[in-house]
């Protein structure tokens, strides 16, 4: 306990100025840098997309302590409208990323004031719920190729110029849209809105007896959540040239949850972590087909049972810091 | 007279799947006094303040605020109306410091903000104020601490400092000695009585000496039903008062 240190404000200051937080930034940006050439570039960029895609999962149960069951939603929805957008309407890369983001925050918003009225399960229920209907919309609608996807999405290039079919120049463009989106949902968490989301994941009575207002508190987390899960749907369509079934389904909704959990919730980078473990297993336990399921089955009891803190948060107890 | 009251109810009633808990209550609250709720366990207290802070809605009756019918409203609008609540159970944010509870409180001052672009840093305007604020209660020390590390004591002393920090009008504190230790009621007694000074003050205390000591009213209440009503001498003089008192002690 930090009880009688005399001097309260240094000890303020020290907490404000997380140093090993931009360390580990830093070492991300290096490893970031490094890898392309030690590594596919394809590869790491599905790491990213799903790295910022979890990230944005865990600002909604980490953060606000919201356990959303239809995230795959708003990744799917994303990269079918980015994928369209390029490939029917040929916009450039960015406005179709423009537009998939666009498409889940509205999205974001019609599932979050659904939802968010609800407690616990419920609320869990409802989003899984509601993701289930998109999947079947999906499976249906026409321009959404059904079984087979949209195929071929040009990458097209940024504003017109930047050709993104350039390997190295389509790695740079991925690294500094995660990097945004990470920031982003740091600066969210350290912002005056993120101290009250806070506030309402400890004690939700509580914060609304002090009069806040915590229903649009957590819209608006919501919608912020739906938005940048889109922006890591849309990232994925342009990399991989295809928008499917898989990216709303809700299994995709289940594995994001296991990153969460594998790099541990509530921490800053434990998301890109679990990222990093989850998508290295299935390419490397890809040959096992089936197995890989009970491998990731058996990951989610051992993470439950002895590793409730995650990786980053097993680590940020063992170095007395949060991750 | 009526004209007077801060807080008002008129026959406020609830009713859990046919068990009434709360019965046909008036109650009435003049300002800048201290007001003290009392009554045996299950009495129907924190019931009656669920109702008056809207966390419970009533079956039956009225509540009036300054003049206002506030029987429909949010509790979210009660508490930015000027009437702010403290739990029975002690209600803290538990991984955020004892600065931290206290400033969300004081923050709110911003008005309900979403800038969740903006730095942390915004805030620091508000440190200075949460420290005065911490210092009242005694947790000078203790600022930095996490809330769940805080003995069960200064968590009430910090739910405490940040239902003061919203400068309410009117302050329902449910037993906010509950737990405490006897230096720790004298330092939470001498506070309310400062703190008393220019608002209003309704009170659920099981600590009669205290209850003596602090309030100008009193309001028994037994079995959801207002038993007797007055101050002190005149509360424990009373016949009712004193069998229901026996009746349920132990
Ligand atoms: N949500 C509820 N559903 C059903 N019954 C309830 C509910 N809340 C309270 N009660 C009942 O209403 C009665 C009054 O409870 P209340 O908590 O208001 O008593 P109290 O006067 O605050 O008692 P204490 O001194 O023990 O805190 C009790 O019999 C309780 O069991
Ligand atoms: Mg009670």
């Amino acid at each position: 306990m930090a009880s009688a240190t005399g001097q309260i404000g240094t000890a303020a200051a020290a907490s404000r100025a997380p140093v090993h937080q931009y360390v580990a930034f830093a070492v991300m940006v290096l490893l970031l840098v490094a890898a392309p050439f030690a590594i596919y570039p394809i590869f790491i960029m599905k790491v990213l997309c799903f790295a910022l895609f979890a990230c944005a999962f865990n600002l909604l149960i980490g953060y606000v302590g919201l356990l959303s069951f239809g995230h795959a939603a708003f990744l799917g929805a994303a990269g079918y409208i980015t994928g369209h957008a390029a490939k029917v309407w040929g916009l450039t890369p960015e406005l179709a990323i423009v537009a998939g983001v666009a498409t889940s925050a509205v999205l974001g918003l019609v599932v979050g004031a659904l939802a968010i009225r609800r407690q616990g399960i419920y609320f869990a229920m409802i989003t899984l719920a509601l993701a289930q209907m998109l999947y079947f919309f999906c499976l249906q609608a026409p321009f959404t190729g059904g079984e087979d996807g949209i195929q071929a999405i040009p990458r097209g290039r940024l504003f017109g110029l930047i050709d993104l079919s350039d390997m190295m120049t389509l790695y740079v463009v991925v690294v500094i849209i995660f990097l945004a989106g990470f920031l982003l949902i740091y600066r969210t968490i350290h912002s005056p809105f993120g101290q009250v989301l806070k506030a309402i994941r400890e004690n939700e009575p509580r914060a609304v007896s002090l009069g806040y207002d915590v229903d649009r508190y957590k819209l608006v987390a919501f919608v912020l959540s739906a938005a940048l899960s889109g922006l890591a749907g849309a990232t994925k369509v342009l990399v991989f040239q295809l928008a499917s079934l898989t990216d709303v389904h809700w299994a995709m909704s289940g594995e994001v949850v296991l990153m969460a959990l594998v790099g541990g919730l509530g921490t800053i980078f434990g998301p890109v972590a679990g990222a990093v473990v989850i998508i290295s297993l299935q390419n490397y336990l890809a040959q096992l087909g089936a197995w890989v399921t009970v491998v990731q089955g058996v990951i989610f009891v051992l993470c439950v049972l002895a590793f409730r803190r995650g990786i980053m948060g097993e680590l940020g107890r063992l170095l007395k810091r949060p991750f | 007279m009526t004209a007077e009251a801060i807080l008002e109810t008129e026959g406020l009633t609830k009713e859990f799947r046919g068990f009434v808990a709360v019965r046909n209550v008036a109650l009435r609250v003049e300002p800048n006094t201290i007001h003290a709720l009392i009554g045996p366990n299950g009495a129907g207290k924190t019931t009656c303040f669920n109702l008056l802070t809207k966390f419970l809605t009533p079956s039956a009756g009225r509540i009036v605020f300054k003049g206002r019918d506030i029987t429909a409203a949010r509790p979210s609008d009660i508490a930015r109306m000027g009437l702010v609540r403290s739990f029975q159970i002690s209600a803290v944010f538990g991984h955020l410091t004892a600065l931290e509870n206290v400033r969300i409180a004081l923050q709110r001052q911003r008005g309900q903000s979403f800038d969740f672009w903006r730095s942390e840093r915004t805030l620091d305007r508000y440190n200075g104020r949460a420290r005065e604020l911490l210092e009242a209660v005694g947790l000078e020390d203790y600022a930095d601490a996490q809330a769940v590390e805080l003995p069960y004591g200064r968590k009430r002393a910090l739910e405490i400092a940040t239902t003061i920090a919203l400068d309410p009008e009117l302050m329902l504190l449910d037993e906010p000695m509950a737990g405490m230790g006897h230096e720790d009621v004298a330092r939470i007694a001498d506070l309310i009585r400062t703190v008393a000074k220019g608002r209003t003050v309704l009170m659920v205390e099981h600590n009669l000496g205290v209850v003596a000591d602090l309030s100008d009213t009193i309001t028994v209440l037994a079995r959801g039903e207002v038993l007797a009503e007055g101050d002190y001498a005149r509360v424990s003089a009373d016949p009712a008062v004193r069998s229901a008192y026996m009746g349920t002690e132990d």
